[in-house]
């Protein structure tokens, strides 16, 4: 059956056939490496193509947007990076991206714009919201989804202001949603951005996602929602420390939808 | 007449005083690059409404907010009493407004009673917050004496005001009785009206005209220390909150500044089109800041206008997880790196701007370990109810340690190996797109 063989095609194999897609799906580093991110990418692709939008990768040709080198302060490791990514996107003509990383999201959106690059960039719970709210996709909630805690990532929320297409698509799920003490704008982060994610912590007396696990844990959730795969793997290492991994987990939004549509 | 004297020449000089150490303050603040901020005036002006006059972050915390409101408004609107106050110290009138203004005069006067009951009352609340109960973000390690002493100072000064203010106008309302060719009829005023006759009801009229004058002396006096003790404290805030605000950043904060330097110095390595003619020297460029200078004008700007109130360092994570960073030190520190520069550069006039050279830096004041702690959340910069952005200064000053020191944390420097050698964060052997091969197991 072919719709059991979803295929991602790559920017080039879709030029090769002299065909455009409707949307660039950027991978990320995550999406690409880390077995846990990869299942949110392959749980993205998967809606995307049951929405049945055209959509393609870079594959190889695509890289790190820079973020962590240019917040660590490596500016010339940012701008090798940057620059060859925009000759790619330039050289393939494309016009909208969608990311499930908010690192990415925001560095394509706010920081390539001053290096040449222009395009329309989405995070994939915005993207996910108009396609539920355009009817591409059908939410069919499969039972009781319990309670649920959303966590901002800093770079989605307090950096780019979107707290509410993530919150939406999880109250389509008709959970018993509970907020944290800290959210929006005074969510608190996860401990992974400023490419902290790439380094040991300076000496302190906790490590950050201790102390935001901690908060999750006391909204009595058993499902922790998430929007970015550095916040996921901070946040699970967290619930290891506690040993709550058995009972509670962390889901990103792509995955929980995908549990829930028709 | 001899009071007339003595008031133009202490008005004088309290305001000649005051005019230097602004001057210098502003001085001071161009040190730093000349950095351009321009447009976006209709979103600018919404911000000086909203966020400087109409206090709107601050009211992310009620408590303070609430008290904060009532020394602020007291404190606003009793400078329409001091416009009285410097028409009758230079004339030698008596309340100069009361006969034409009326029955607003009456409204004006009672409505600076009323703030200033609300703000004796903040002003008490705050001493206790600041000295008897334990808020963390008033005892950080960036809190040592000067910043208590000084927090402490402001409020015991607007005790004393207030109780000028009080003197004055309780002992004017039982003089009306007693002298009314001198003291004009003012009306009831909301608080003295009934305080007055009560406090100081049995005095005799010329004990009386003391108290009146000490109150009336009281705050003037009060008015102009505070006038000259600004440039030196946290409070500038006051003043420089509305610059502050103005000049804040409109862009999305995602954004960090670019360097078009290295842009084109990289466009070139990688025979791209480079804009215009900005090919680096032969010397060895100094990219990010290391010191003042280096800074932009905004940066030194936001330090001056900071008031240490702590909402930063108190929503910072890597701060309430027990890290050294505490973003309101930073902010701190650079003031305290400005004034030591203002100071060499007095004493030692041949130390230019261009050339200045006292064998320290910012990073004398800004430990590395700190600003490694920064996990770029802009918690800090949300916080701020005057819009001060700490985390740019981090930022560059982690720029001066990568791209000019080359040095910066060793954990660092195998993920900018991968990024330069694979382009991706980790050294993975793997296919970009192998994730898409294994699609059918998930």
């Amino acid at each position: 059956m072919a719709e059991n063989e979803m295929h991602i095609p790559t920017m080039a194999e879709m030029q090769a056939q002299d065909k455009a897609p409707e949307v660039l799906f950027w991978v990320g580093c995550a999406g690409s490496f880390d077995a846990r991110a990869q299942r949110v990418s392959r749980a993205f692709a998967e809606l995307l193509w049951r929405a049945g939008v055209s959509f393609a990768i870079l594959g190889n040709e695509e890289g790190c947007t820079g973020d962590p080198a240019r917040r660590a302060g490596n500016e010339f490791v940012f701008q090798m990076m940057a620059l060859q990514n925009i000759e790619t996107l330039n050289m393939y003509n494309v016009k909208t991206i969608v990311t499930a990383c908010p690192h990415c999201y925001n560095t394509l959106k706010n920081e390539y714009p001053d290096l040449g690059g222009m395009y329309e960039v989405y995070h994939h719970t915005q993207y996910l919201d108009q396609l539920i709210e355009s009817g591409r996709l059908k939410i069919q909630s499969s039972g009781q989804p319990g309670k649920i805690t959303y966590h901002d990532s800093c770079y989605l929320g307090r950096v780019n202001g979107e707290y509410e297409a993530p919150r939406k698509l999880i109250s389509s799920l008709r959970a018993d949603v509970r907020e944290m003490e800290r959210s929006r704008s005074n969510g608190l982060c996860c401990g992974a951005g400023g490419a902290q994610m790439f380094k040991e912590d300076e000496p302190g007396d906790k490590r950050v996602n201790t102390e935001r696990i901690e908060e999750a844990l006391e909204t009595g959730a058993g499902t922790i929602a998430a929007n970015c795969p550095f916040c996921i793997t901070m946040l699970e290492d967290g619930l290891k420390e506690k040993d709550r991994q058995e009972d509670v987990m962390v889901l990103d939004i792509s995955e929980m939808i995908l549990n829930n549509i028709k | 007449m001899i009071q007339q004297v003595i008031f133009a020449v202490v008005t004088i000089i309290a305001i000649y005083w005051a005019f230097r150490q602004f001057s210098q303050i502003r001085r001071n603040i161009f040190l730093a690059q000349k950095k351009e901020i321009s447009g976006h005036q209709g979103e600018r002006w919404k911000r000086v409404l909203l966020i400087a006059f109409g206090q709107k972050k601050m009211f992310r915390r009620w408590i303070s907010a609430i008290m904060h409101l009532f020394i602020y408004l007291a404190f606003l609107i009793t400078q329409i009493e001091l416009i009285e106050i410097l028409v009758d110290g230079f004339s030698g009138t008596h309340r100069f407004f009361a006969s034409s203004l009326g029955g607003f005069y009456t409204f004006v006067i009672s409505l600076i009673e009323l703030l200033s009951v609300g703000a004796f009352i903040a002003t008490f609340v705050f001493l206790a917050r600041r000295n008897l109960l334990k808020i963390p973000r008033f005892r950080k390690q960036e809190m040592t004496w000067w910043p208590k002493l000084d927090a402490n100072l402001i409020l015991i000064g607007e005790i004393a005001l207030i109780i000028g203010i009080f003197c004055m106008n309780g002992a004017d309302t039982v003089l009306q009785e007693l002298r009314p060719d001198v003291y004009h009829e003012t009306g009831t005023f909301a608080v003295s009206g009934f305080f007055g006759p009560a406090v100081f009801g049995s005095m005799s009229a010329d004990w009386l005209v003391g108290v009146e004058r000490f109150g009336w002396w009281l705050h003037v006096l009060v008015v102009y220390a505070f006038l000259n003790y600004l440039p030196s404290s946290k409070h500038l805030h006051i003043l420089l909150a509305f610059p502050n605000v103005y000049y804040s950043r409109v862009e999305s904060r995602g954004k960090m500044e670019n360097m078009p330097e290295i842009m084109n110095e990289v466009k070139s390595m990688m025979g791209l089109a480079t804009e215009g003619e900005q090919e680096m020297g032969e010397e060895i460029p100094e990219f990010g800041a290391k010191d003042i200078f280096d800074l932009s004008w905004k940066n030194l700007l936001d330090a001056y206008t900071c008031t240490e109130c702590g909402r930063c360092t108190d929503v910072c994570p890597a701060n309430m997880t027990g890290k050294k960073l505490s973003p309101r030190k930073i902010v701190m520190d650079i003031r305290d790196r400005v004034e030591e520069v203002a100071r060499t550069m007095k004493s030692e006039p041949e130390m230019k701007p261009e050339a200045y050279d006292d064998g320290k830096s910012l990073f004398d004041y800004i430990s590395k370990e700190e600003i490694h702690a920064c996990t770029t959340c802009n918690a800090c910069v949300e916080a701020c109810p005057v819009l001060i952005d700490p985390l740019d200064p981090i930022l560059k000053l982690r720029r001066y340690e990568i791209l000019t020191l080359s040095q910066g944390p060793a954990d660092w420097m195998p993920m900018f190996n991968s990024l330069e050698n694979s382009g991706s964060v980790w050294q993975v052997p793997d296919e970009r797109g192998s994730w898409t091969k294994t699609v059918e197991q998930n």
